[in-house]
């Protein structure tokens, strides 16, 4: 059995620990809050989008549009959002799962990283790599998901990638989050139309222009919109982990405490067996 | 008087505006317009320039620098992306930009990206117009 000495080292270890997992939980829980409150307010601004890029794609009919149709590069652009630290449940690798475990061949893909552990962790399995925005993550502004949208568009019309996605964690609720893979680019027309009575809006300029200006509108929402909710799943992730982990730890500390206390009753119980001992020896 | 209309004005960060309004003005790609209730409906595109409320006796200013507007016969939607009431303009830092775009535009040549100095450009002297208009 280990000694007492032992035994308290061990629970005082885990005590320590346990503090750090609830301050980070409290942290997460802090952070979650806004995240969920910046998601919800963007919202509107989304939805609006939403309608608006429906109706117009659906009113347009089959035009020919470079952006409703892949170009010839076979390359895909993958934007990809994870955090930029650890100690969040699976939250990281069920993003890189996501992008390896698919039927995409491995050297298709230029990999536009967003959050440093998928940077690190997809330049580590020599995957080709596009420009970096992991700074991004830590505080996300419309203003980033511009610059994105304007290299990955920019990549586009130059033939560089053929295709663009966005691979990012949903946030459904607090508990549930979704690794969620979004195909940009080029928009199939199918999927967005819909026979919304909306629908008559006339366009100035002219449907195609209009195209051309609030496509890279929409993609920039919506890869804004990832970002969003993929901070607030990320911080609903680690919420959840840390979690778990205060709760293991008072279990831990409970069993140890057990083993602790029982070895001290052992401890006392050998001692005054040997008092006896002794002072029988004497008599 | 003209009857009022419902006019919305979102970014992605916040709902900036939420009111009845007697009209709207705006710049778009084809040109200045202005708004009454009744509009047919219609989609366009927003260029920098100042975005003129008016409510009654009562006309508001601010900067408009990019986005699109749904206009629908009771009901004005104005997407966008970046909008500044004249209180949240730092007028020494557009009265910069506008400097530093006017230069590049001078120098022209080189490997300046002309379109977005025009752009800047366009942006600082929306910014500085509404602050005086204030």
């Amino acid at each position: 059995m280990a000694s007492m000495r032992d035994i308290k080292r061990r629970k005082s270890s885990v005590q320590s620990t346990q503090q750090i997992t609830k301050a980070m939980k409290l942290v997460s829980t802090v952070k979650l809050q806004r995240a969920k409150g910046r998601a919800e307010k963007s919202k509107t601004y989304f939805n609006c989008m939403y309608e608006t890029v429906v109706s117009m794609l659906s009113k347009a009919g089959d035009i020919n549009h470079p952006y409703l149709k892949a170009n010839n590069s076979t390359k895909k652009a993958v934007i990809v959002i994870t955090g930029s630290r650890g100690l969040a449940g699976g939250y990281n690798s069920n993003i890189i799962k996501l992008v390896r475990d698919n039927e995409w061949n491995k050297d298709d893909l230029i990999i536009y990283p967003v959050g440093s552990k998928g940077r690190d962790t997809f330049a580590r399995l020599g995957y080709e790599m596009g420009e970096d925005y992991s700074a991004a993550i830590e505080e996300p502004i419309y203003a980033d998901a511009m610059t994105i949208s304007n290299q990955v568009l920019d990549d586009f019309a130059t033939g560089r990638v053929g295709e663009i996605y966005v691979v990012y964690t949903g946030f459904k609720n607090t508990v549930t989050h979704i690794p969620t893979r979004l195909k940009l680019l080029p928009i199939k027309i199918e999927d967005e139309r819909s026979n919304d009575d909306k629908a008559v809006l006339d366009f100035e300029p002219e449907t195609e222009d209009a195209i051309d200006l609030i496509i890279p509108k929409y993609i920039t929402s919506l890869i804004y919109g990832a970002m969003i909710e993929a901070v607030a799943s990320e911080n609903a992730a680690r919420m959840q982990a840390m979690d778990n982990a205060t709760n293991n730890a008072d279990e831990i500390i409970s069993s140890l405490s057990l083993l602790y206390n029982r070895a001290r009753q052992s401890a006392i119980t050998q001692e005054l067996t040997e008092i006896i001992a002794g002072a029988q020896a004497i008599s | 008087m003209a009857d009022k209309f419902k006019l919305t004005i979102v970014t992605p960060d916040r709902a900036f505006f939420d009111e009845e309004a007697d009209m709207v003005e705006f710049n778009t790609t084809e040109g200045e317009i202005g708004v009454y209730a009744g509009h047919a409906p219609l989609t366009v595109i927003v260029k920098p320039g100042i975005l003129t409320i008016t409510q009654g006796d009562n006309v508001r200013n601010a900067a408009l620098h990019a986005g699109f507007v749904q206009i629908l016969p009771q009901e004005i939607t104005i997407l966008a992306e970046i909008i500044e009431w004249p209180a949240e303009i730092d007028e020494a830092r557009a009265n910069a930009a506008r400097q530093r775009a006017e230069g590049r535009l001078a120098e022209r040549g080189g490997n300046i990206d002309v379109a977005r100095a025009e752009a800047a450009l366009m942006r600082s002297i929306a910014r500085i117009n509404a602050v005086k208009m204030k």
